[in-house]
C-alpha cells in the first residue's frame, strides 16, 4: 500500500509517493514528460534493497497544476531537491524528462544523489542543443490536465547543450566521491546524453542491473 | 502575512506623472497591470520594462512621449509591480504576456521600446512575430558573452558547486519567503546602491510606486520569489544572433557606465549584429538605466526615431 506525502515548492503542492517500505538509502523514481509516479514498484527497479518513493513533478499526477506555465528543467530539478530535502540522500531514476532532472540534480546535490540512473521514456530529447524556432503561443490552452499542457508544450522544447550536460555530469563525478556517479541505461542518445555518456564517472549499464552499482554503495 | 495599509505618503517628483489609466489583461491565466499615458485616440506606443522593475519606472519618460502624441502603453511583467505573482516565470511566458497586452491594445504593427530583459525580449518578439512591431527601441538590452574567469578547473568545479547549490537552496526558501521591510528612506537609499547616479528625491519617487507600505513597513510588490541573475542553459549568442534578422526600424542604445545590473556590452559586440536597418547610440556617461537616468535625453532620442515611422 502506497502513502503519500505533500512537499510544499514555493506555490506548488508537490506529491511524493512511498511505492515500498524498507530499511536503507531510499531509491526515489522520476517520471517522464506527460507521465505520473507509477502505482507500484517497476519490475526493472525490484532488486533495489531499499525503500522506493516516487514524485509528481509540478503539473504532472497529484501535485498542483500551477496557473500560467513558466516551466524548465532547472524548476523541476528543484522539484526533485525538494524530494531529497524529505527524504535525505537517495539514489535517484529518471525516465526520459526524469532523467535529464536526474542527472541536474546529481550535479547540483553531489552529497544527496547516492548515484543517478538515466533511462529512456518521454521527454528524453528535450528541444535539441540550441533553441530552435521561436514561437509565442497567441491563445491560452484549455487546462483539463494533469499533465498541464503548458508542461508538455515547454519542457518539450527546453534547450539542452551538451557541454551544460556534461558539466552536471562532471559535477557529479567529481563531487560525489562515487566511482560512478550515474549509469546510463537509455538507448536512445540525444546530443545531451551522449555527451554525459562520454564523461568519466558515467557507466552503461543493462536496464535489469541498473540499480546494481548504487546498491552496495 | 502582514496586512496592507493604504499608503498615506504621497510623494512627488518633478515630471513624474501616474498614468491617465489603468487596465487589467489575462494572459493566460494571470492578470497583469496595465498602465496607459496620453490621449487613448493616438497612436500606440509600447514600452517594456526590466527584470526587477515595474512600469512604473516610466512615471517621467512615459510622459514626455505621450505629450508628443503617443498613447504610451506600459505594463508590469508577471510578478512584478501591480501583477500577479505566479507560481513559474520564464521567459517564453514573459513573451506569451507581451503579445497578450500588445493583443489587448492593437491589431496593428507598434512601435515599442524596451529596456534591459525587456528589450532583449522584444527583439526575440521580433523575430517571432515581424508582422507585430513597427519599430524597436532597444536600451541597453543587447547581451554579450563575457569571457570566463581565467582559475584552474578545481576553482571552477567549487564555483560552480556554490552556485548550484546556492540556487536550490533559495527555491527551498521560496515557500515562506518575504521581502526584507525597511523604511521608505531605507529603500531608497538600497536602490540607490545600483542607481548610483540617481538623485534621492527620484529614489524615493520610485520606491513610493514600486513598494507597497505593509503593517510593519515598506517592501518592494516584486515577487519574492524571483531571483536577480540568470539560471539554466541560457547563452547571450543566441539573443545576439537574432538581432541581424530584425526587419523593422531598429534603434540600439548603450550606456557604458559600469553599474551593479549593468551588462557591460561594448559598441564592438553588438555593430556586426546590427541588421540594415539598425542604429546604435552609445551614451559614455549613462549607466544601464539610460531612461531613468535621463528622461530628457532618452525621450527626445526616442522620439526622434519614432517621426520616421508615424
Amino acid at each position: 500500500m502506497s502513502a503519500t506525502v505533500v512537499l510544499r515548492h514555493n506555490k506548488v503542492d508537490l506529491a511524493l509517493h512511498r511505492l515500498r517500505d524498507g530499511e536503507g538509502r531510499p531509491l526515489l523514481h522520476l517520471h517522464g514528460l506527460g507521465e505520473r509516479s507509477p502505482e507500484r514498484v517497476p519490475d526493472h527497479l525490484e532488486p533495489w534493497p531499499g525503500p522506493v518513493w516516487a514524485l509528481d513533478f509540478t503539473g504532472h499526477g497529484e501535485s498542483t497544476v500551477p496557473t500560467g506555465g513558466g516551466y524548465y528543467c532547472e524548476l523541476l530539478m528543484a522539484d526533485a531537491d525538494a524530494a531529497l530535502a524529505h527524504l535525505g540522500p537517495s539514489t535517484v531514476y529518471g525516465r526520459g524528462l526524469g532523467a535529464y532532472v536526474a542527472l541536474l540534480v546529481a550535479g547540483a546535490r553531489p552529497e544527496l544523489v547516492r548515484g543517478a540512473i538515466l533511462d529512456d521514456g518521454p521527454g528524453l530529447h528535450g528541444g535539441g542543443p540550441e533553441p530552435a524556432g521561436v514561437f509565442v503561443l497567441p491563445t491560452p490552452l484549455p487546462v483539463t490536465g494533469p499533465p498541464d499542457p503548458y508542461a508538455l508544450l515547454e519542457l518539450g522544447r527546453d534547450v539542452r547543450p551538451p557541454d551544460y550536460a556534461a558539466t552536471y555530469a562532471r559535477q557529479a563525478a567529481t563531487l560525489s566521491g562515487l566511482d560512478t556517479a550515474i549509469a546510463v541505461v537509455a538507448v536512445a542518445r540525444p546530443p545531451w546524453l551522449e555527451a554525459v555518456a562520454d564523461e568519466p564517472g558515467v557507466r552503461v549499464v543493462p536496464r535489469a542491473a541498473c540499480t546494481e552499482p548504487f546498491a552496495t554503495v | 502575512m502582514t496586512e496592507a495599509v493604504p499608503a498615506t505618503e504621497v510623494v512627488s517628483y518633478p515630471g513624474a506623472r501616474p498614468p491617465d489609466r489603468r487596465r487589467t489583461v489575462v494572459s493566460h491565466g494571470i492578470r497583469l497591470a496595465v498602465h496607459e499615458w496620453g490621449d487613448p485616440d493616438a497612436p500606440p506606443l509600447m514600452l517594456v520594462h526590466g527584470g526587477f522593475d515595474f512600469a512604473r519606472t516610466f512615471d517621467v519618460f512615459a510622459p514626455m512621449l505621450a505629450d508628443a502624441g503617443w498613447r504610451v502603453v506600459a505594463w508590469d511583467q508577471r510578478g512584478h509591480g501591480d501583477s500577479d505573482h505566479a507560481a513559474m516565470y520564464s521567459w517564453e511566458a514573459d513573451l506569451r504576456d507581451a503579445l497578450a497586452v500588445i493583443d489587448s491594445t492593437t491589431s496593428e504593427p507598434v512601435p515599442v521600446v524596451g529596456h534591459s530583459k525587456g528589450g532583449s525580449l522584444m527583439t526575440q518578439f521580433a523575430a517571432a512575430l515581424p508582422h507585430r512591431l513597427k519599430a524597436l527601441v532597444n536600451l541597453d538590452g543587447l547581451p554579450h558573452d563575457r569571457p570566463m574567469p581565467d582559475v584552474p578547473d578545481r576553482e571552477r568545479t567549487k564555483l560552480l558547486a556554490e552556485e548550484l547549490a546556492g540556487w536550490l537552496d533559495f527555491r527551498r526558501s521560496t515557500a515562506t519567503r518575504s521581502r526584507r521591510p525597511d523604511t521608505l528612506d531605507g529603500l531608497a537609499e538600497r536602490r540607490a546602491a545600483l542607481n548610483p547616479r540617481l538623485p534621492l528625491d527620484w529614489l524615493r519617487y520610485l520606491v513610493s510606486v514600486g513598494a507597497r507600505r505593509d503593517a510593519d513597513g515598506w517592501r518592494w510588490k516584486i515577487d519574492p520569489s524571483l531571483r536577480l541573475g540568470g539560471f539554466g542553459p541560457w547563452r547571450p549568442q543566441w539573443a545576439m544572433t537574432r538581432l541581424p534578422s530584425v526587419a523593422v526600424p531598429l534603434l540600439g542604445v548603450l550606456g557604458l557606465q559600469p553599474e551593479t545590473l549593468g551588462w557591460a556590452t561594448p559598441p564592438e559586440a553588438v555593430e556586426p549584429w546590427l541588421p540594415p536597418t539598425g542604429r546604435l547610440v552609445v551614451y559614455e556617461d549613462l549607466g544601464h538605466f539610460v531612461h531613468i537616468e535621463d528622461p530628457e535625453r532618452i525621450a527626445s532620442l526616442t522620439l526622434e526615431f519614432l517621426d520616421a515611422v508615424r
